[in-house]
């Protein structure tokens, strides 16, 4: 492994500083320009670029439908449209949400961009799957589309059996576009993992290592361990569609049950694929605002890999009523309650680190400020979910329906669009208005707040999911969730706006505006387009506020060919000579 | 570690984001073995049905697999075993720069995926012949057992997966063929001739896995 082989290995090698440019002529965007050369690029920034469009299509559509979903709702009968349809559209507001936005959007998104930079690379590993990824991710995209368009689906984002076997509708040909977009995500986890296992740049060793890489990491180790699972279970559903072969049919000996099994095994730990790469960004952004060493570096690396790990044993918890043993419920829920233990851990971390800070209160930093409250409940209200005889009184409820969008959206969306502003001038080499962004921050934290508290309400007193019918009762709490979502949707479309025009109109950005340590933004703004004209060496660790920035833009002298081993220490051309790895 | 910078090996293989060929070698075998990780996640599946389904009808798995011709799978056995063996051969041949050799052995292990298939091929055949199709479609009356066909079912599914396993192995078999062919390969470069190497074995591990719990437990 290198990291022992460097340690008894430690070799002189010449280093210089590389001071970023300012005002950079050559950029990524500027070299190879035209529509086809995007198309068939396999630069990760692009790529990454590519995802986000796409993510932000998705994320409007199904932020629509939710829309339409709350103003139905507006009255306890039908409001403006058909049962059948509203039963469509909150299916694929969950199916689009989770499968075409939240999964990819911090790893594919973000990830893509920021990662290799990260890592000092040129690329990741394999470029031409990462491209083959993102055309998987649109055909399946296209696939479901198509299955909307051909009979649509009802059955809910789980696809549950025996319903989902047996009702019309398009329930094939979606299970089709979703097993592809899985396929996509495990490329995206296959690469990443050995991106960061061998292109790290000299002396990034383990411990250098970005804790937004650490989340990746983590991301990634659960993707490719649960979403074959998840493939294989749809792959079954459309086989008993079409052959009618019985393995979830109890009339031909299957068992409904064992589809639940199988469709949690990986739909469980897919809920920490769409967090745990967040909390990455929360570790990124939080140091980067406070100029202080991050609080317990190994702590949160590894307890990243901890929610991985943890997350593989809980699915049972979603069949605490489904007729699961009584022995195996005790067991899940009490796992359940260990996933708080890692996830406490970083809160505490995360605080900690903000003490006794130098805090710049810019927007990224107010997004995470929202993350923490928003997640903090998210989490919480999920040990209540997780507690066996509650859970009875609370399963599919509104209050599992709150509690999920205080996490996924309170928590991932937060840390996504922190991530976002955090990274937004390295992407675009553009700054984006300020106070626009603190007040859109603002906006959307309370549309959220005034859209999910009451279903917590909702849902503590009965009111089920789903349904579309409700009694009168709960009309005051469905009316002000709806108004909540209005709020949000409103928000959101500021956050598009400001950052569509900064595009345009904004500032030019400087290489790295917030005075980060992390090796991304020692390069200019937006990056070469093989990220760095020399090869980076890393002496430092991301978060060592308290050393000076000229030694965290350094390389190699000249281009030897890189190894260590082969350089000397001689001369050298700014009277600088390092120990390195 | 991994860095930049213009690289002394001259491989034109060699693509621009790695160091040398070392990197690139190590990166694709890590991507593949990652990947195998996932192949046997999603054959986990099935396998995780089988022995739900074999718990609950213990007598039924006993009775179908009678259905099943073990001679066939012995053989089938053997030629994928042997098929794993030559595909290994080609790699040697590769590391010592026995240029011919590699076609040679891809040759060999593409013809012993052939033959299974087509044994399998006649094995599925006599089935359907006797009415013993999956699913809704099962229509053989000599199994007395009310849930027979979850049993083929089953049978049909896992070696079906594996079958287009095989299937998408002789494709790159035929890719590496061609390649070699046009001397691609020799002991600088042969990095696709390793990983679908490691593929293969995958394949290959999996009907050893497949072959006992369908072919040997009456």
């Amino acid at each position: 492994m290198e990291t022992a082989e460097a340690s008894s290995n430690l070799k002189k090698i010449q280093v210089q500083r590389f001071k970023p440019e300012s005002d950079p002529d050559e950029t990524y965007l500027t070299e190879e320009t035209g529509i086809w050369s995007w198309l068939t690029t396999v630069d990760h920034k692009k790529i990454g670029i590519m995802y986000l469009a796409s993510i932000t299509f998705f994320f409007f559509i199904g932020g629509l439908m939710a829309l339409l979903l709350r103003t139905e709702l507006w009255t306890p009968a039908k409001t403006f449209i058909e049962a059948n349809t509203y039963n469509q559209l909150f299916t694929l507001h969950g199916s689009i949400m989770i499968f075409l936005f939240l999964v990819p959007s911090v790893p594919a998104a973000l990830g893509n961009f920021i990662l290799p930079m990260q890592l000092g690379a040129k690329d990741v590993a394999f470029p031409r799957l990462n491209l083959l990824s993102y055309y998987l991710y649109l055909a399946g995209a296209g696939i479901a589309v198509f299955a909307i368009l051909n009979g649509g689906i009802d059955t809910g984002w789980t696809f549950y059996t025996p319903y989902s076997t047996s009702t019309g509708g398009a329930v094939t040909t979606m299970t089709f576009g979703v097993f592809v977009i899985g396929f996509s995500s495990i490329l995206t986890g296959v690469n990443f993992i050995t991106t960061i296992h061998k292109m790290r740049a000299p002396g990034l060793t383990w411990d250098k290592l970005p804790l937004f890489c650490w989340g990746l990491y983590a991301t990634s180790i659960i993707q490719i361990l649960a979403t074959p699972v998840l493939a294989i279970t749809l792959a079954l559903v459309a086989m008993e569609r079409i052959l009618g072969i019985g393995i979830f049919d109890p009339a031909l000996g299957g068992d409904p049950v064992l589809y639940q099994h199988f469709f949690w095994f990986y739909s469980h730990p897919a809920v920490y694929i769409m967090i745990v790469p967040g909390f990455g960004v929360v570790s990124e952004v939080i140091t980067t605002f406070s100029r202080k060493h991050i609080f317990g570096y190994w702590a949160i690396a590894l307890s990243s890999l901890a929610i991985a790990f943890i997350g593989f044993l809980v699915w049972g918890h979603h069949m605490f009523v489904s007729g699961q043993a009584a022995l195996a419920s005790m067991v899940f829920s009490f796992l359940t309650f260990l996933v708080g233990i890692p996830t406490g851990i970083k809160m505490f971390n995360w605080t900690a680190t903000l003490y006794k800070g130098s805090i710049d209160l810019k927007s990224p930093l107010l997004y995470i400020f929202g993350f923490f409250f928003l997640f903090l409940v998210g989490g919480l209200t999920g040990i209540v979910l997780a507690s066996i005889a509650l859970d009875v009184h609370l399963h599919d409820t509104y209050y599992v329906v709150a509690h999920f969008h205080f996490v996924m959206v309170g928590g991932m969306v937060m840390a996504f669009l922190a991530g976002l502003h955090y990274w937004w001038p390295k992407i675009t080499g553009k700054m984006y208005n300020e106070i626009l962004a603190k007040i859109a921050c603002a906006i959307i934290f309370i549309g959220f707040n005034v859209t999910f508290l009451p279903q917590f309400v909702m849902g503590s007193q009965g009111m089920p999911r789903r349904y579309f019918n409700y009694i009168e009762q709960f009309q005051p709490f469905h009316q002000v969730s709806t108004i909540g979502s209005y709020i949000l949707g409103f928000g959101f479309v500021m956050v598009f706006y400001y950052l569509v025009k900064s595009i345009f109109r904004g500032e030019k950005a400087p290489a790295n505006p917030w005075g980060s340590r992390s090796l991304e933004w020692q390069v200019a703004s937006p990056p070469p387009l093989h990220n760095f004209h020399h090869t980076p060496v890393i002496v430092n660790g991301p978060y060592d506020y308290h050393k000076p920035m000229d030694e965290f833009q350094l390389g190699l002298a000249e281009s030897g060919n890189g190894h260590g081993h082969e350089s000397d220490a001689e001369l050298h051309t700014d009277g600088k000579s390092i120990e390195a790895e | 570690m991994a860095n930049h910078s213009s690289s002394t090996s001259h491989s034109r293989f060699l693509q621009h984001h790695f160091v040398d060929a070392e990197q690139q070698f190590d990166a694709a075998k890590m991507g593949m073995w990652i990947f195998l990780v996932t192949e046997i996640l999603f054959f986990g599946g099935l396998f995780a049905a089988y022995i739900v389904y074999r718990m609950l009808y213990p007598e039924l798995f006993s009775m179908a697999a009678e259905e099943l011709n073990v001679l066939w799978g012995t053989v089938n056995t053997v030629v994928l075993i042997g098929s794993s063996l030559t595909v290994a051969m080609a790699i040697k041949s590769a590391q010592k720069n026995q240029v011919k050799n590699i076609a040679i052995n891809l040759g060999i292990t593409l013809l012993l995926a052939c033959i299974f298939m087509v044994i399998k091929y006649f094995e599925w055949e006599h089935k359907f012949h006797l009415g013993i199709f999956p699913g809704e479609a099962y229509s053989f009356e000599g199994i007395d057992h009310p849930k027979a066909s979850i049993f083929f079912s089953l049978y049909y599914l896992m070696t079906g997966l594996h079958g287009i396993h095989v299937l998408i192995g002789m494709g790159l078999m035929i890719w590496l063929l061609k390649r070699s062919l046009q001397g691609d390969f020799n002991s600088e470069y042969y990095t696709p001739v390793e990983i679908t190497g490691l593929y293969w074995h995958l394949v290959d591990i999996i009907w050893i896995f497949l072959y006992p719990l369908f072919y040997l437990i009456h």
